[in-house]
């Protein structure tokens, strides 16, 4: 008798939680045309964590694609950066022969047979947010995202700009290939002394002490560059602690409410956006669009979602929309 | 065992039924969980229309069990280890560490493939066998000893490929192994209608066999259990428990280098975060698999069984496309529901109350 309970309770679990599928095909089809397309399944999966407010907005893209195409929708990701099990989720969405497959490639070596094998089975895929480096050799359709050595560079540059000539660069995801070249490019752009810090992104309080320290650590900091809202909220949190606002400029990649809030009262000096909405966007409208009608964006170039510069001048606007597109 | 009633006659010599002796194995509860558990995504993906693509088709089939015996190879070694009353939190670190060895070997120094990977087994073999006599020396728990080797051994993997590279990720193995006939031991693959198994399964069934082997065929399995039912008494009758306990925690070492050869190599990269959270996946995967957290008591095919069912939960929830936000609510609920009813039947079939 218990036993059946156990059973049923389990059961009970799984509807419910299946229920709660946000993706589920939208009554109306929008974008014009009479093809039914409830039936076309686009896959996406990345390497986006769920608690990660960045990758949060991406998923909303994804969705609201979902819906203004009028397509099922159905994203993946796995629980921590862990590459062979993202290789898996890979494989395990192509097993379930979707219209098309929307992928990001922090490490191209580790995924690249997993995506191979999805362009063997006939699927178009498009590689979004990283990958920009590895996503023509793969057989990927295009890829939609930032140039991150572009973007670390520009950053740089601003900085320089700005009077910095010692930085320290927050990493919060140490392992992810489009963060390094981030660091790199920055390094590049500002001609100076740049430090990598590592910061564990799921341990905010952990993070702002390790930032503490390593600024009081080293000699003549006069700018930080987080990689991302992770790494830039704790930063600013130290700073304000230590009261050195005045002698250090802080800039970040990506945004949030923390991020805008400090560039409007003027804490933060920019921040680089590459509008990840785009991102989770564009290419389930690619994908639908290459079903549909063959139509796929040529050339074989990277359809390129930023970097933004997001600063006092535009920060109010972005502020209106901030949670939703970005 | 038994109900204690004395109705006569030695008790040891009592007939027992083999239904009723099946029932009362550990890994008993982790089989009908896997059944359960299978059959849920089974129904969900009909449901859904998906017959012969997703979660039932050939090719979900591979997926599913490549991410069961990656965990199921941890959950042999962790399963004996766990009988013998110790925990390893060390081999998701050391997945991460060995790996990042591996590839440094291969890809910055030039070494061959079979001296890297001998290397990188020696290095993983000191390492438990340094965490073991730690344990015994300091008599401080094994939980406190491996939680410090897990971050000491995460933290050098950052800090010396950081220092050698100025990257995090060492990619480039596959262009210096492809044909390399000993790394195919670790790279191999079969495609079987549309699906490619690969050789980590294989892997996966020899750590099993050879776990359960050892478990319940030699002295060496009894004196595991020995140990973890009570040190002292073990130590009495002549069990040498030190080494016991050294030999297992280089068990789960050497398990942990197996599976960072297997996804360096196949993967062709290795990256500083690898194998994070494994060391609970490994332990989830043994308590689901019948084995006591307490030692003393457990199985090493109950640990495929759980493997299995963590495999399939964390790509079934993909496959019958429960959004993703969820997912740790489903695994958690899933793991959990998996211990209970393990728990309930167990009890149930023991016949005790």
């Amino acid at each position: 008798m218990k036993l059946r309970n156990t059973i049923g309770a389990l059961g009970a679990v799984l509807i419910v939680a299946s229920a709660c599928n946000s993706t589920a095909s939208p009554a109306a089809s929008g974008g014009g045309g009479g093809a039914d397309r409830s039936g076309i399944l686009i896959e996406v999966v990345t390497h986006g964590q769920a608690s990660d407010p960045f990758w949060s907005i991406f998923k909303n893209g994804v969705d609201a694609a979902g819906k203004d195409m009028g397509v099922k929708v159905e994203y993946s990701a796995p629980d921590t950066f862990d590459m062979p099990k993202m290789a898996a989720l890979i494989d395990a969405a192509v097993a379930k022969k979707p219209a098309g497959l929307v992928v990001s490639i922090p490490d191209a070596t580790a995924l690249g047979p997993s995506i191979q094998k999805a362009v063997a089975a006939g699927i178009p895929v498009i590689s979004a947010n990283s990958g920009s480096d590895a996503y023509a050799s793969l057989g990927v359709l295009t890829h939609v995202g930032q140039d991150e050595t572009i973007a670390g560079k520009k950053a740089g540059e601003l900085m320089k700009a700005a009077g910095v000539t010692n930085a320290l660069c927050i990493n919060q995801e140490v392992g992810n290939a489009g963060l390094d070249a981030r660091c790199k490019g920055f390094t590049d752009g500002l001609g100076g002394t740049v430090k990598v810090v590592q910061v564990d992104l799921k341990d905010p309080t952990g993070a702002q002490q390790s930032i503490s320290a390593a600024v009081q650590g080293t000699t003549g900091v006069n700018g930080i560059l987080a990689l991302g809202p992770t790494g830039a909220t704790p930063t600013i949190a130290a700073i304000k602690q230590l009261n050195l606002n005045a002698s250090i400029k802080l800039a970040t990649f990506d945004l949030s409410k923390d991020v805008l809030n400090s560039i409007k009262a003027g804490d933060m000096l920019f921040a680089i956006d590459q509008q990840q909405f785009l991102q989770g966007y564009l290419p389930v409208v690619f994908l639908t669009y290459d079903k549909l009608y063959g139509l796929v964006p040529g050339g074989g170039q990277p359809v390129l979602t930023g970097p933004g510069i997001v600063d006092k001048t535009n920060v109010d606007t972005v502020l209106a929309n901030t949670g939703t597109t970005r | 065992m038994t109900t204690a009633s004395a109705t006569g006659g030695d008790q040891r010599l009592r007939s027992v039924s083999p239904l009723r002796l099946f029932l009362s194995r550990p890994e008993f509860g982790a089989i009908v969980g896997a059944i359960i558990v299978f059959l849920i995504f089974a129904v969900l993906s009909v449901a859904r229309g998906d017959v012969g693509k997703g979660f039932l088709s050939i090719q979900g089939a591979a997926s599913y069990l490549e991410i069961a015996a990656q965990v199921g190879i941890l959950g042999a070694a962790v399963s004996l280890l766990m009988i013998a009353g110790e925990f390893d939190l060390s081999v998701g670190s050391m997945i991460g560490a060995s790996g990042l060895l591996l590839g440094l070997l291969i890809v910055q120094y030039g070494v061959p493939p079979t001296i890297a990977i001998v290397l990188t087994f020696a290095f993983a073999l000191a390492v438990g066998a340094f965490n073991g006599w730690l344990r015994i020396k300091t008599g401080l728990p094994s939980f406190i000893v491996t939680l410090g080797m897990l971050l000491i051994l995460r933290g050098a993997g950052i800090g010396f490929t950081r220092a050698i590279t100025s990257n995090t990720i060492v990619s480039g193995v596959n262009a210096n192994t492809a044909n390399d006939p000993i790394v195919k031991l670790f790279t191999a693959s079969v495609t079987i209608g549309g699906g490619e198994f690969k050789v980590v399964l294989l892997w996966w069934i020899v750590a099993v066999v050879v776990a359960t082997w050892v478990l319940t065929r030699t002295r060496f399995g009894n004196w595991i259990f020995a140990v973890g039912g009570g040190e002292q008494a073990a130590r009495y009758v002549g069990v040498p428990v030190h080494r016991v306990k050294v030999i297992l925690f280089m068990t789960t070492a050497a398990s942990a280098a197996l599976l960072a050869c297997i996804q360096v190599l196949s993967f062709g990269s290795a990256d500083v975060l690898r194998g994070t959270n494994k060391e609970f996946e490994a332990i989830i995967t043994a308590v689901v698999g019948g084995t006591l957290l307490t030692g003393g008591y457990g199985s090493a095919l109950g640990s495929a069984f759980g493997a299995f069912i963590l495999g399939t939960t964390q790509l079934g929830i993909n496959f019958v496309g429960i959004n993703s936000d969820w997912y740790q609510v489903v695994l958690g609920a899933v793991l959990l529901l998996a211990v209970l009813a393990n728990t309930y039947l167990l009890r149930r079939a023991s016949g005790s109350r």
